[in-house]
C-alpha cells in the first residue's frame, strides 16, 4: 500500500508540475495569444472542464496510447508499451492544465496593471517580464486556486486504478480482496489520503506565507 | 518645432525631440499635431485641464501609448514606428524601444512599485536584469539613492508598509538607479495626501537644481513656476501656449491658459 501511495505522489507531482506548464503557458496564450490561439484554449479548457475526468482518463489513456501506436507503425517503428506511470502523468497533466489555466489567467487579471505597465516602461523584455513580475506577482493571487488543483490532483490519481495501474487505491483493493478485510484497508487508504492532505496544507500555507510576504494581512498587523 | 529660445541659444544637445503627434484612441482625436523639444538641462513642466491630453503625450515618449503618426526621437535616435495588421501603430522593433525605455526614468502617478519586491530590490531590478549591472554595485548605488530620497531605513520594506510619499519617492530612487538621460514625471504627486506632496515635491525640485533633464506632467502650478525652465500648457490635443514660466503665469496670453490659471488658484 505504501508502495501504492508512492506512485499516487508521484503521479500527481508530475501531473501537477506538467498541469502549472500547461497552465501558464494557456493563460499566457487566452490573454496575449491571437484569436485562433485564444479559440483553441477555450476549446480546449471547455472540453477538458466539462467532460467527467473519468471519460477523460479513458479516452485518452487508450485512444492516447492506442494513437500513438499507430502513428509509430505508420512511421515504419515498433509498437511500444505506454508507462503506465508516464501515461497516467500525461492523462492527468493535460486535464489539471485546463483547471490551471483558467486559475492563472484570472491570477494575472488580479495583478495591479501599473506594475506590469513599469515594467514595461523600463524596458524589460516580454519574457523577463513574465519570470520576473507578473509571474510572481500573480502569485498570491493564483496558491488558493493552484493549491485546491493540487488537492484534486492527489485524489484524481485513485481514478488511474480504472486502468490497472497500481496507485494507492488500485493496490488497497487487490490487498483487501486477498485478505477479505476490506473495512481494514480502505480505512487506512482513507487515513493516508487524510494524511497526505494534512502534509500539503501545511506546506502549501508555507508557500502561501511567503508570496503573499509584500502584501498586508487583511486581519491588520504588519508582516 | 518649438524649442525654448533660451536652451537653444546655449546649444545644449537635444533630448527629446517630438513633431506633429497625433493620437487617437478609436474615434477619440487626443492629441493633434504636438510637436515639443527638451535639451539637456531641460525643466519642461506640461499643463493642462483634465482630457486635454497632457498625460497621453508624456507616455507617448517611451511608447507606453504608441502614437497614431509623428516623430519621436529620444537622444536623436528616432523612435521606429509601423502599422500592425490591425492598422495600429506599433513600433517596428522592440529592442529599440526596450532599449530607449531603459534611458527613461518613469514616475508614475499611482508609484507602481513591485509589490513583491522590498524597496532595495525594486531600485537594483532594472540595473541588474536589464542593464547587466553586477548586484553589489547596483545594491551600493541604490543605498546611495536611498539615503538621498531619505529611505535608507526601508531599504528591506515591502511597498505594501510605506506611505504614499514614501513609495512615490523609493520610484524616484528606482528611476534614478538607471541613470537615466531624461526623467518622465506622470503627474507625481496627484495620488498623494495633501501632507505627503511636499516631501516628493522637495526630491523633485533638488533633481532639477543639479540641471537633471525633465518632463513633468504636473497640477501642482507653484512648483511648476519654480522649477521649469519650460511651461507648455495643452488644450483639447493642442498647444495652446507655451513659454517660460514668468510668461505662462506671469503674463499669459491666451484667454484659455488665464482662465486656467485663475480657476487653479
Amino acid at each position: 500500500m505504501l508502495r501504492g501511495l508512492f506512485n499516487s505522489v508521484q503521479i500527481a507531482v508530475g501531473a501537477f508540475g506538467i498541469g502549472l506548464l500547461i497552465g501558464t503557458g494557456g493563460a499566457y496564450g487566452k490573454l496575449y495569444g491571437g484569436p485562433v490561439m485564444r479559440d483553441l484554449l477555450e476549446v480546449y479548457t471547455t472540453i477538458v472542464r466539462a467532460v467527467p475526468e473519468l471519460v477523460l482518463i479513458l479516452l485518452l489513456y487508450f485512444a492516447g496510447t492506442d494513437l500513438i501506436n499507430r502513428v509509430l507503425e505508420a512511421m515504419g517503428y515498433a509498437r511500444i508499451d505506454v508507462n503506465g506511470l508516464v501515461a497516467g502523468i500525461w492523462v492527468l497533466a493535460f486535464v489539471q492544465g485546463a483547471y490551471a489555466t483558467e486559475v492563472i489567467r484570472g491570477a494575472i487579471l488580479s495583478v495591479p496593471q501599473g506594475q506590469i505597465e513599469a515594467a514595461r516602461a523600463y524596458g524589460m523584455s516580454p519574457g523577463m517580464m513574465l519570470r520576473r513580475i507578473t509571474l510572481p506577482a500573480m502569485l498570491p493571487f493564483a496558491i488558493p486556486g493552484l493549491a485546491n488543483l493540487w488537492l484534486i490532483a492527489t485524489k484524481d490519481t485513485a481514478l488511474l486504478a480504472i486502468v490497472g495501474f497500481n496507485e494507492l487505491t488500485q493496490e488497497t483493493r487487490t490487498a483487501a480482496g486477498q485478505t477479505k478485510a476490506y473495512f481494514t484497508f480502505f480505512m487506512a487508504a482513507g487515513a493516508l489520503y487524510l494524511a497526505l492532505t494534512l502534509v500539503s496544507n501545511v506546506i502549501i500555507a508555507r508557500i502561501e506565507r511567503w508570496s503573499r510576504r509584500g502584501t498586508p494581512s487583511v486581519a491588520g498587523g504588519g508582516r | 518645432m518649438s524649442p525654448s529660445t533660451a536652451e537653444a541659444e546655449s546649444g545644449a544637445a537635444e533630448a527629446i525631440h517630438i513633431e506633429q503627434l497625433h493620437k487617437k484612441f478609436g474615434d477619440l482625436h487626443v492629441l493633434k499635431g504636438v510637436s515639443l523639444s527638451a535639451r539637456d538641462g531641460d525643466v519642461v513642466a506640461i499643463i493642462g485641464g483634465s482630457g486635454s491630453g497632457k498625460s497621453t503625450l508624456l507616455r507617448c515618449i517611451n511608447c507606453l501609448e504608441n502614437p497614431t503618426s509623428g516623430v519621436i526621437r529620444v537622444n536623436g535616435e528616432e523612435i521606429k514606428l509601423k502599422a500592425d495588421s490591425h492598422g495600429h501603430t506599433v513600433p517596428a522593433d522592440r529592442r529599440q524601444i526596450e532599449r530607449i525605455r531603459s534611458k527613461l526614468g518613469m514616475v508614475f502617478q499611482n508609484f507602481n512599485l513591485w509589490s513583491h519586491m522590498t524597496l532595495i530590490e525594486n531600485v537594483i531590478e532594472v540595473p541588474v536584469h536589464v542593464l547587466g549591472v553586477k548586484r553589489d554595485k547596483a545594491i551600493a548605488t541604490a543605498e546611495a539613492l536611498l539615503d538621498r530620497v531619505g529611505l535608507a531605513d526601508k531599504r528591506d520594506v515591502y511597498p505594501a508598509f510605506m506611505s504614499g510619499g514614501q513609495q512615490q519617492r523609493g520610484a524616484i530612487a528606482r528611476a534614478l538607479a538607471i541613470q537615466p538621460r531624461v526623467m518622465l514625471f506622470d503627474e507625481p504627486t496627484s495620488a498623494l495626501d495633501p501632507e505627503l506632496v511636499g516631501e516628493v515635491l522637495k526630491v523633485i525640485a533638488d533633481l532639477a537644481e543639479e540641471g537633471r533633464t525633465m518632463i513633468l506632467v504636473t497640477h501642482e502650478m507653484k512648483f511648476a513656476r519654480e522649477v521649469a525652465t519650460h511651461v507648455v500648457y495643452l488644450y483639447n490635443g493642442l498647444i495652446e501656449e507655451e513659454g517660460p514660466p514668468e510668461q505662462i503665469f506671469g503674463a499669459p496670453k491666451s484667454e484659455r491658459l488665464k482662465q486656467f490659471i485663475s480657476n487653479i488658484h
